[in-house]
């Protein structure tokens, strides 16, 4: 009882901690960290604006953050979400930008999200590949991947499909894309909000689901927990491994349909911005629990969010410092909690 | 001598017990609080006198809220032969420990030969001459027999020459001392594990150890290396070595050891010399109530032919020959059990059996399961056939720790279409599983649809397993390996009390275990297996006849696997 307690706490004491550091380094830097902290707040929660920008952030990240939990739980470490949310966006930028304009909406829209996710999917699979094949270990196998996703895409982008002496594709097609909040609602004026918000809480219930309460949840988890126990039990660990990247990896993509077919509407180089590294973050710190991701997203959301509006008193790069200090807190809480 | 205290002692309890015998283990704690109070202080000072080589006084140790060890006080004499008995989880393992300073208790003293220590790490208590066998062999395979030996003490300077001729010579000297002969330039990988004990030994004797502890020196030996360890031991004792022997294999407490304790919850229940007390006794003190050792074994009549293993032959990646033209068949309702040394083959055989044959290995011969091969098929297929296995490591392959004891019985069976229900699983026939299999096997646990397995004992952990398996439908065949090993007394009869009936209940088992008791007591018909072969086969008739004289039988066993 006294452990599940605890092991309940250690993120919200990770979190907590985090901040009191970083209110001592912005006390340093000479500003009223309250004053940074309330302006912060005013940003994110005062204004439409500020919560359409947490609410993008918040469905790109969970999906990432879902790219990594997923695997985790075969005790899989899926550093490969930057390169899968990279491909996936790609895919879905240009199958977008190659449809024909009569096929309407909602069909080009899903088409293109199902480019992205089969993408992601792939490139995550190849890490699988290699690790059921020969035995290459995931960590190193999905950290090449991503700068060959780099390559790849860059190579595709500048030589073949950006639009000449820019560097984005050519935008999709009127029916790929996904409407924005405002346009729906009336709220969240001006910012990237937009529907796939549902996909992204959908994605984090439905592995919840298939994780904790589905047969194939149940089998990974004891693969996870106890692979040779399994495959004296009858499952094939392998063909795990497969799926739960290849999971992992078609969430990573669903990222595409939030930056590509919701906000921008065309492939831009850079445009993934490091997201699935935070991905990492979110999935640490929700314990690889998909719900929790949620949580964990949202609060990376705020953070990132505003970071960014209070960057004229202090740099947000404070912001980075209080993610990296919140996930190693994490870390070292889980190792003191062990015997 | 020391011993006419514990006689005492001891006549005591047998007048208590005979009236009353459950009450026996609670007299025995009072009366160890009693020496507690006041024989413990006296005997501290008589400790140099009368030749104490270990001294533990009012000696506690816990692990955050888990008593391991309770206020225990103990006298072992100096030039003896000192047995601690008790279940797993008994605490023998953490007083072994303490007493060899790799933990340090939280109350009480030590007093080494009639001189209070505290030790604060294993190194302290070697230069205060106690020395410990690991259960666990800790030898550098690469290494010769001297080079393991002096590792670590190399009277040699950083970068100067081992003087390995010398000190080989002087390893000689020091087995033949001993009364046992050992070539010091072989490589460790190469020696038996007789042999790799005995470099053990010699280890500790070379850095001139006074106490040896042994921690279940016996539970890798056949039985004639057994005995040679135990005369090992008893030249030893004439030598003048203090010896604590660390066991739960009461047999051998009784036929080697001088004075034994027997150990239960963390607390030492009694001490007496081995000469006044007997098998069953001791059974009863250290499990706390009156125990079968023997359950009962009804004849057998065995049918059709459920298991038929023929020419069966297994070659490893490396080349290395480890079944050679093994056959043997197992017919309904028979238990065919299989005694032998471990590593002559019957990994290779188990893995063969459950599909799960390493990557390169050459396998050829056949296996029939009710007239199919098994042969190249996966577990679940194997399974699906009629077949049950429970692997000797439970820990690693027969259940998920973390998940809860509910979860484990059914785990594996989890595709059974009376647990689908969806996408998941139906609630209610996974409770009725858990409520009908923990009644019916005894499983001790508070609430089976949150506990972890893992916090379960490992009599109750193997409970689970039996449970499960013996339970599946349709099931013709099983495969039992070690399935009592780190088990508790308890257990051990429930266990064995499900394997008959599941025998009498028409199902052929297959049995692989390294206790010879165990296969004696349930076998039908026995092999030994030998070097990757059956070299001898017990038909039904000898099995039955044989069992009646044991330890007769066990010799003759022992003769056929070594």
């Amino acid at each position: 009882m006294l452990q599940n307690t605890k092991r309940f706490m250690t993120p919200f004491a990770s979190v907590l901690l985090a901040f009191l550091a970083s209110a001592a380094i912005i006390t340093l830097g000479g500003r009223d960290p309250l004053m940074i902290f309330s302006k912060m707040g005013r940003a994110v929660f005062d204004s439409h604006y500020g919560l359409g920008q947490v609410i993008f952030r918040l469905g790109t990240l969970t999906l990432v953050g879902l790219a990594v939990a997923i695997p985790y739980r075969l005790r899989l470490f899926n550093i490969g979400g930057e390169g899968q949310l990279q491909m996936g966006a790609f895919a879905a930028a240009l199958t977008g930008a190659f449809l024909p304009e009569f096929l309407p909406w909602p069909t080009a829209s899903l088409i293109c999200t199902l480019a992205g996710m089969t993408a992601g999917a792939s490139w995550a699979l190849l890490a699988g590949a290699l690790k059921i094949r020969f035995g290459v270990n995931e960590v190193i196998s999905t950290i090449m991947l991503n700068f060959i996703a780099q390559g790849i895409t860059g190579y595709l982008l500048t030589y073949h499909f950006a639009i000449p002496s820019t560097v984005h594709t050519s935008p999709v097609s009127a029916g790929s894309v996904i409407p924005s909040l405002a346009s729906l609602t009336g709220l969240f004026t001006s910012s990237p909000a937009n529907a796939s918000i549902v996909l992204s809480l959908g994605a984090a219930i439905f592995f919840h689901f298939l994780i904790f309460h589905s047969r194939y949840g149940f089998e990974m988890r004891a693969a996870g927990l106890q692979a040779e126990a399994s495959e004296y039990a009858g499952i094939d660990t392998s063909r795990h491994i497969l799926s739960a990247l290849a999971a992992g990896g078609a969430a990573a993509g669903l990222g595409a349909a939030n930056i590509v077919l919701g906000y921008k509407q065309y492939y831009e180089a850079g445009m993934t911005d490091g997201a699935g590294f935070a991905g990492i973050a979110v999935a640490l710190l929700a314990g690889a629990h998909p719900l929790w991701v949620l949580a964990s997203a949202m609060f990376f959301a705020i953070l990132e969010y505003g970071g960014l509006s209070v960057n004229a008193y202090v740099p947000k790069d404070i912001f980075m410092i209080i993610q990296a200090l919140t996930i190693f807190l994490v870390i070292g809480f889980n190792a003191a909690r062990k015997p | 001598m020391g011993t006419s205290i514990y006689c005492r002692e001891k006549h005591e309890c047998k007048a208590d017990g005979a009236e009353k015998p459950e009450c026996t283990p609670q007299y025995m704690r009072i009366s160890s609080t009693a020496k507690h109070s006041n024989r413990a202080s006296e005997q501290i000072n008589r400790g140099a006198l009368m030749g104490i080589a270990v001294q533990l006084k009012g000696l506690t140790k816990r692990f955050g809220t888990v008593t391991a060890n309770k206020d225990i006080d103990l006298s072992i004499e100096e030039k003896s032969i000192h047995a601690i008995v008790g279940e797993n989880g008994a605490g023998k393992s953490t007083l072994s420990r303490i007493i060899y300073g790799m933990y340090f208790p939280t109350f009480g003293e030590i007093a080494i030969h009639g001189r209070k220590v505290r030790f604060g790490s294993p190194k302290d208590a070697i230069d205060a001459g106690i020395g410990m066998v690991h259960q666990h062999f800790m030898l550098v395979p690469e290494l010769t027999v001297t080079e393991n030996i002096i590792l670590g003490n190399e009277h040699a300077r950083l970068l100067g020459k081992i003087p390995l001729k010398k000190m080989e010579g002087a390893i000689l000297d020091e087995a033949g001392k001993s009364g046992f002969t050992i070539n010091p330039a072989a490589r460790a990988g190469l020696l038996s594990v007789g042999e790799e004990q005995r470099v053990e030994l010699l280890k500790l004797l070379c850095h001139d150890a006074s106490i040896l502890i042994l921690d279940e020196p016996t539970a890798v030996l056949t039985p004639s290396e057994t005995d040679r360890l135990f005369d090992i031991l008893r030249s030893l004792k004439a030598k003048g070595k203090t010896i604590i022997l660390i066991t739960h294999k009461l047999d051998e407490v009784l036929a080697v050891a001088d004075t034994v304790s027997v150990m239960r919850k963390g607390e030492i229940v009694g001490t007496m010399p081995t000469a006044s007390i007997t098998k069953p006794e001791l059974a009863t003190m250290m499990v706390g109530r009156n125990v079968l050792l023997r359950i009962e074994n009804p004849p057998s009549l065995p049918e059709r032919t459920v298991l038929e293993v023929n020419k069966l032959n297994f070659r490893t990646a490396e080349g290395k020959s480890m079944l050679k033209n093994l056959s043997f068949s197992i017919r309904a309702g028979e238990i065919y059990g299989i005694a032998g040394v471990e590593g002559n083959g019957q990994s290779e055989l188990l893995q063969t059996l459950w599909g799960l044959v390493p990557q390169g290995c050459e396998i050829s011969g056949d296996i029939g399961l009710n007239g199919k091969s098994i042969l190249g098929r996966k577990p679940r297929e194997i399974a699906a056939m009629g077949a049950s296995h429970i692997p000797e490591n439970r820990h690693r392959h027969a259940v998920i720790l973390d998940y809860p004891v509910a979860d484990n019985l059914f785990f594996g069976r989890h595709r059974e279409n009376a647990f689908r229900k969806g996408f998941g699983f139906s609630r209610k026939s996974m409770e009725e599983n858990t409520k009908r299999l923990v009644a019916d096997f005894d499983i001790r646990c508070d609430n089976p649809s949150r506990q972890p397995l893992g916090s379960l004992s490992g009599g109750n952990q193997q409970k689970v397993v039996l449970a499960r398996e013996l339970n599946r439908p349709g099931i013709s065949f099983i495969i039992l390996a070690q399935p009592t090993r780190g088990v508790d007394i308890g257990a051990i009869e429930t266990i064995h009390r499900k394997i008959i009936e599941a025998r009498m209940h028409g199902i052929a088992i297959l049995l692989i275990s390294s206790e010879l008791e165990e296969i004696i007591a349930l076998s039908t018909r026995i092999g030994c297996l030998y070097n990757g072969t059956i070299r001898h086969e017990f038909t039904l008739e000898e099995t039955a006849a044989k069992r009646m004289d044991e330890d007769r039988f066990r010799r003759e066993i022992g003769l056929h696997i070594t």
